[in-house]
């Protein structure tokens, strides 16, 4: 539930492109109670983390972004910034979300990341007002971080229009629609209901008729259908561009602030800082509309739109190129990486544990309750979970992947040790055999089929669920998942599916090859 | 070693609260068969598993092999007694040859001695070498029995305990098997314990009769001696429905 804070404001995952850029804002307040969830386990450790040391100067520094177009645009741009002027960086993009990117910037495991001051002040310091910059920094100075300076352009909720329906009522400003209030305002379900959406905004400019909902992602095609007049928007969505769209001035100021700017740890090297201010006020709201158009419509990747407007600056970088094989081998072997250091220790704490408990009924009992309860966190939960104990990156995945190997393996293990024939248990006795030679001649060759089929299990899923491991930047194949999702990609997500599906088959293959080298056939488990 | 092979003195066993065995007291001879007889829940294989020390008795002393049932180091002292059941509890991930050696390897035998003494094994219980390299399952019921049996005798014991080893086969294999053990066992010259429902069984393999009841033991005694002169009541009753034509 926590990601919601940065999932799409409508519902299902890739709804729109334009409404995950904007959830990843406004959905902010939606998921105030997760989020307070979240931030309450973080709390926890979170003050340790808070003292990291200082960047030192021989490690690169880390970018980050959240999982949507714009936030992966802008990290580009602030990561390509660097690489031109000579520092080291290490790409984390695609974080799950606002909590995700503030704590491991809390905990120094990123360095910068691109935030809005909306959601700075809303998801983060739970205030309701529009602070400065200046204010926002005061805000955050004590805990070691400092927002550099804003790009220039405001990402905030705007209403739209066609240019016909513009000029023909004479629109150019909020104001101007209670003059034209016979325009079908139709707008979207989620904007109807929040408090900065309709109903406030009916209350500042005296609107007294309520609009109707739409499904956002139907909502620009109604409009250049002319099916409706007038809908919600953020104002750099790149359909504004591909649409043609006129924004209406918010007259009233209601709309809340949400500047972009670099969010970065007060401890970055200086030289470091004043290049990353290279980009404020450089952004204009055409511009983003652009770049995110070029990536949704044009089928730019993040790399060369960002390089494309550094150039515009006179910067030049080497973005873009992207070497698809280079790029499907390292996720293949980072998430294999994943997968098998997670596994490994779980088959051998998981059969250890197994072996101590398996004679106490009620032990057995308790540890594959335990691990069955494991098993019910959502896996995507559970990652979150990981953020405040072990940061972001590939540690947190991994004890998140070895919780979840935990159940198949201790499950089938102390199932197989409990149902050995208790005769020839008798009999082992009864030959003189030790403890330990029972369970190293009798037991564990006989449950070995079981655990085999356990770890087979575990495997096949942690492939699965390190896809997911990519939202808090552990990378592998979800990588490229979780950039496609942002970007309604479907050629993207495949990128990471299929080999992520294959992997599975890969790995059912050798676990079968395995079973076949070890166990003689009539002791094989049955795999259906 | 002394003429007895184990001997039970005033032994009580209780499983909580209810005395399966009371007053117990036998001298069990060395190096020829004893047969355990009785119904089944009689307490007859509790009385094996004091031998070998899987259980302790709650009443009395038992002596095995010359000795009370040692508290450390049970292990080496049940390495020194086979032990054979029904069904042969052989082990299902192992086969014939590394069921039948599994002890002798942890013994640390070196390996030609291994391989001599398992041939002989399976010569002396009938069993094609053929089937050594063959898992348990791949057995028939009555090649199993002569697998557990080989097992039972590989280390050359002083005594073995057999629980009922002979009940689940068809009646031919089980007299076949009879005779081969009954002549394994004489060239042996082991000790051994048969814990059997079947009198008839007991009759040809035993020269000592031990017959349980009520708790206890109801009459024990040579052979010949308890089949000439069983005591009223359940030993008389029990003898002449099972060994009618005999007598």
């Amino acid at each position: 539930m926590i990601w919601r804070g940065a999932a799409p404001r409508r519902g299902g995952w890739p709804a729109s492109a334009r409404s995950r850029a904007g959830a990843a804002r406004h959905g902010a307040r939606n998921a105030a109670t997760a989020l307070a969830f979240a931030a309450a386990i973080a709390a926890a450790s979170v003050p340790a983390a808070g003292d990291a040391a200082p960047a030192d100067a021989g490690k690169p520094i880390v970018v980050a972004s959240k999982n949507f177009n714009e936030g992966y645009i802008l990290a580009e741009l602030l990561a390509q910034l660097l690489e031109t002027g000579g520092f080291a960086v290490e790409r984390r993009f695609g974080l799950g979300g606002t909590l995700v990117c503030y704590e491991a910037l809390l905990a120094g495991e990123v360095d910068v990341y691109p935030e809005y001051t909306g959601t700075l002040a809303r998801a983060i310091l739970k205030r309701e007002d529009s602070p400065s910059v200046q204010a926002l920094n005061a805000a955050v100075a004590p805990s070691g971080l400092e927002l550099l300076g804003a790009f220039g352009y405001n990402n905030t909720y705007v209403l739209a229009t066609t240019r016909p329906v513009a000029r023909e009522h004479g629109l150019a400003t909020v104001s101007d629609l209670v003059a034209a209030r016979q325009l079908r305002v139709t707008v979207s379900h989620e904007f109807l209901e929040r408090g900065d959406g309709w109903p406030g905004l009916a209350r500042a400019y005296g609107f007294d008729w309520a609009p109707s909902g739409i499904e956002h992602g139907l909502a620009y095609q109604a409009l250049a259908d002319g099916a409706i007049d007038v809908t919600d928007a953020y104002s750099t969505d790149g359909e504004l561009l591909r649409y043609n769209l006129v924004m209406l001035r918010d007259d009233k100021g209601f709309f809340p602030e949400y500047l972009a700017g670099p969010l970065v740890r007060a401890d970055l090297p200086a030289a470091a800082k004043a290049r990353l201010r290279r980009l404020t006020g450089t952004l204009t709201e055409a511009d983003m509309q652009a770049l995110n158009a070029a990536v949704l419509f044009e089928d730019a990747d993040f790399a060369s739109a960002a390089a494309r407007h550094l150039s515009s600056l006179g910067i030049e970088s080497a973005g873009g190129g992207v070497d698809f094989w280079g790029v499907l081998g390292r996720n293949t072997l980072r998430h294999l990486e994943l997968t098998a250091v997670a596994l490994l220790p779980a088959v051998i704490i998981g059969v250890g544990v197994s072996i101590l408990v398996f004679r106490v009924a009620w032990l057995s009992r308790a540890l594959i309750y335990g691990a069955g309860l494991l098993q019910t966190i959502p896996s995507i939960a559970l990652l979150a979970f990981m953020i405040p104990l072990f940061g972001i990156g590939a540690a947190p995945a991994i004890v998140a992947l070895f919780l979840y190997s935990l159940l198949p393996i201790a499950r089938n293990t102390v199932t197989a040790l409990v149902t050995v024939d208790p005769v020839l248990l008798r009999v082992a006795k009864a030959m003189g055999l030790t403890r330990w030679q029972e369970l190293r001649h009798v037991l564990l060759p006989l449950a070995a089929p079981s655990v085999l089929a356990g770890a087979r299990t575990a495997a096949v899923i942690s492939i699965g669920t390190a896809t997911l491991a990519a939202f808090i930047g552990a990378g592998g194949l979800g990588d490229p998942i979780v950039t496609g999702l942002a970007l309604n990609n479907h050629a993207l997500i495949l990128q990471g599916a299929v080999p992520a599906a294959l992997l599975a088959i890969a790995v059912e293959f050798a676990f079968e090859g395995v079973e076949r080298a070890l166990t003689p056939q009539h002791l094989r488990v049955a795999h259906t | 070693m002394s003429e007895h092979c184990a001997r039970f003195r005033d032994v009580g066993k209780r499983y909580d609260d209810l005395w399966v065995l009371q007053d117990v007291s036998l001298e069990l001879p060395a190096r020829h068969t004893s047969a355990i007889v009785g119904e089944s829940g009689c307490g007859k294989t509790t009385l094996l598993q004091l031998a070998n020390g899987v259980l302790r008795p709650d009443a009395g002393t038992i002596d095995v092999l010359g000795g009370p049932v040692p508290t450390t180091d049970v292990e080496a002292f049940r390495r020194r007694i086979g032990y054979a059941v029904q069904g042969a509890g052989l082990f299902p991930h192992l086969t014939v040859r590394a069921n039948v050696t599994l002890l002798a390897r942890l013994e640390g035998w070196p390996a030609e001695r291994i391989a001599e003494r398992f041939e002989e094994l399976l010569d002396e219980m009938g069993l094609a070498a053929g089937l050594a390299d063959q898992y348990p399952i791949q057995l028939s019921g009555g090649q199993q029995q002569r697998a557990g049996l080989c097992r039972a005798l590989m280390l050359k014991p002083d005594m073995l305990l057999l629980d009922e080893p002979f009940s689940a086969l068809d009646p031919i294999s089980r007299v076949e098997l009879c005779e081969q053990f009954a002549s394994a066992q004489r060239q042996e010259g082991v000790s051994a314990l048969l814990v059997t429902h079947d009198m008839r069984e007991a009759a040809q393999l035993a020269d000592y009769l031990v017959i349980l009841g009520e708790g206890g033991v109801l009459q024990a005694g040579a052979t010949t001696e308890v089949i000439a002169k069983p005591r009223p009541g359940y030993v008389e009753r029990l003898l002449n429905t099972q060994l009618g034509d005999l007598r």
